[in-house]
């Protein structure tokens, strides 16, 4: 019996769906890329990161990669005792995965940064908070580009 | 080079104020290619520090993935009036510079 449209559509797509499901299910739930994660543990360390306590505004939806308004702040009262040294945020797709470090004290009064960033892909935007007890706190957002940045040709 | 600062210019002692700055770089990234396929050199800003009467209260690395002509908004705690400080240092040698007064009541 000669193979119907109906058939083998079904097979090739049983064959696609078997195929993926290995290469999801060994990829963990966050898959950071070898850079993004190298990136990471270059300011981290071997130290642990928590999730939570800082908060990352980014427009889930931009149409210019070339720049993306983003505000990281962490909760924080920004005393002597308990304040946040830093922030340093992270992407996942550009090529390169810093976008800025940002270092704070008690006399910033608020730990906020707002900026404008380049992604050069729909990705993952990672912040990382560093408190004054050099505990780590993360957060993560993801980004959809529909105009990439960076690496466009000049004209 | 020109630079847009935004310090509110009068606060109360121990107000919170907002800070905003804004200059004016073309932060080439170094990943862009001229339609002859030559590589775009890099020539961004690398550091911005924010002095507030000599002390150092805010200070940032950009990197490539910051856009073009650098905006930076971030908080400061006023005690006594004086001046804010702001100096921007990038690749070629590259260095500005801009201050800005606020009076404390």
């Amino acid at each position: 019996m000669p193979t119907t449209r109906r058939q083998f559509l079904s097979l090739a797509g049983g064959a696609t769906v078997a195929g993926t499901i290995p290469i999801v299910t060994l990829r963990p739930l966050e898959a950071t890329p070898a850079m993004l994660n190298a990136a990471i543990r270059n300011v981290v360390g071997e130290a642990q990161i928590h999730t939570g306590r800082i908060k990352l505004d980014i427009p889930p939806l931009v149409e210019n990669g070339n720049t993306v308004p983003m505000t990281v702040s962490v909760a924080s009262p920004m005393t002597a005792d308990d304040h946040v040294k830093s922030i340093h945020v992270f992407n996942e797709k550009n090529p390169q995965p810093n976008i800025g470090n940002f270092y704070f004290g008690p006399a910033s009064g608020r730990a906020q940064v707002s900026t404008r960033i380049r992604l050069a892909d729909t990705q993952k935007v990672v912040a990382i908070a560093r408190l004054s007890d050099d505990t780590f706190w993360q957060i993560a957002a993801d980004v959809v580009v529909t105009l990439a940045a960076c690496t466009e040709e000049m004209n | 080079m020109a630079a847009l600062i935004n310090v509110p210019s009068k606060a109360k002692r121990g107000d919170i104020v907002e800070i905003r700055t804004l200059t004016s770089h073309i932060m080439e990234t170094g990943f862009r290619h001229t339609a002859d396929g030559n590589l775009v050199p890099r020539n961004i800003i690398t550091s911005f520090t924010c002095r507030y009467n000599g002390a150092e209260i805010f200070r940032a690395d950009l990197f490539p993935a910051i856009a073009a002509n650098p905006y930076l908004s971030f908080f400061a705690v006023v005690k006594e009036s004086g001046k804010f400080e702001f100096e921007w240092i990038g690749d070629n040698g590259y260095s500005s510079a801009a201050s800005a007064s606020i009076t404390v009541e």
